[in-house]
């Protein structure tokens, strides 16, 4: 029998163990968000990351080595965000015939989005490099991180509050706009893509095909217009 | 599915490679997905060569953000000084941007007369 320290130590080296507990923690999360009839508040993500920075918290596993495990489900990020071109091909007759109203959408959502959290945090003592970091949570994480970097924020701080933004709108949105009594599927998943970007689109699809493929539309619109306003909105905090 | 990978991967790299080298804004899969879309449009037969991966990953979108949430363990300091403020501001600037877009997007759509009502109320 081999030692399990050896064992370990060979485990701890590769990618494979902890792109396996990755998949595991996902496959929790999913199966507890499906138990609960897809409640918002028990999110897979959310459910995903406190199981597994409890795993890594209880064997003293420093976040670097996890993420070089985990790297391979992070990568396909990008083909997912190509990907993304097949909604929106299937809705490019809807898409073209509500420019107006996403263009209002747009520029109320991207806007309100950067400027309250700025002065909000502001009001509540923030300043520096967390306000900048703060500034692109909305937008979609590799366009945030980059939108930081210039700003002088910190990007893994950026990646972090974009993740906790993408949480929040996926938790709030349905009682939200069940609230506000907007039944456009189009409206709903727009506005859920442009303040919580992938991971608000993720829980579009979830309830409904029209709000996702908008709710994608949304994302990769304020990436675009919160790369563009984001500077000069700052400027105005610091 | 190889052709399909190589589709994603392929509008992806050319993406990168267009944000890089003109310098622009936007990244490269945000570029790889409108260069697609303009694809398909030209090729409709690229559409269902494409279909079932692009489906696959859309339907485990939320599994790919996990590895950098998980980063939060990374920030705990910095969330534990500021965290409360941090999380108002969160919070707050995502209602409120949330509420901002869905009723200037219903609220045009109304005036401009292209409402696609629903009485559902398990939306997202």
């Amino acid at each position: 029998m081999t030692d399990p320290a050896l064992i370990w130590s060979y485990l701890a080296q590769g990618p494979l163990l902890w792109l396996t507990v990755t998949l595991l923690a996902y496959w929790a999360g999913d199966t507890a968000s499906r138990a609960a009839g897809r409640r918002p508040l028990v999110n897979p993500v959310l459910v995903a990351v406190i199981l597994l920075a409890a795993v890594l918290g209880a064997t003293g596993t420093p976040y670097a080595t996890y993420f070089e495990g985990a790297q391979f489900v992070h990568f396909m990020l990008g083909p997912a965000t190509v990907a993304l071109a097949l909604p929106l091909y299937a809705n490019l007759a809807r898409v073209r015939r509500a420019a107006l109203p996403m263009l209002a959408g747009l520029l109320a959502g991207s806007v309100t989005a950067v400027v309250s959290a700025l002065a909000i945090a502001r009001a509540l003592g923030v300043e520096g490099s967390v306000l900048a970091s703060l500034a692109p949570k909305s937008a979609t994480a590799p366009v945030a991180i980059g939108i930081s970097e210039r700003l002088g924020g910190q990007p893994t701080l950026t990646a972090v509050l974009v993740l906790l933004t993408g949480i929040i709108g996926a938790i709030v949105a349905t009682p939200l706009l069940n609230a506000l009594r907007i039944r456009d599927w189009r409206a709903r998943g727009f506005a859920t893509g442009v303040a919580a970007h992938g991971i608000g689109t993720a829980r579009a699809f979830q309830v409904h095909e029209t709000a996702g493929a908008f709710a994608g539309i949304g994302m990769g619109l304020n990436a675009v217009l919160t790369a563009l306003i984001a500077p000069a909105i700052l400027r105005l905090f610091l | 599915m190889i052709p399909a990978l190589v589709t994603l991967l392929g509008f992806q790299l050319a993406g990168e490679v267009a944000s890089r080298a003109l310098g622009l804004p936007l990244p490269g899969p945000v570029l790889g997905m409108v260069a697609l879309v303009i694809a398909f449009s030209l090729w409709p037969a690229l559409v269902e060569i494409v279909r079932p991966v692009a489906q696959g990953l859309l339907a485990h979108l939320s599994l790919l953000f996990v590895p950098a949430g998980v980063g939060v363990v990374a920030h705990l300091p910095v969330l534990a000084a500021e965290g409360p403020a941090i999380a108002v501001a969160l919070v707050g600037s995502t209602v409120l941007a949330i509420a901002a877009g869905a009723l200037a997007f219903a609220g045009v759509a109304r005036l401009t007369g292209n409402s696609e009502g629903e009485p559902r109320h398990d939306a997202p």
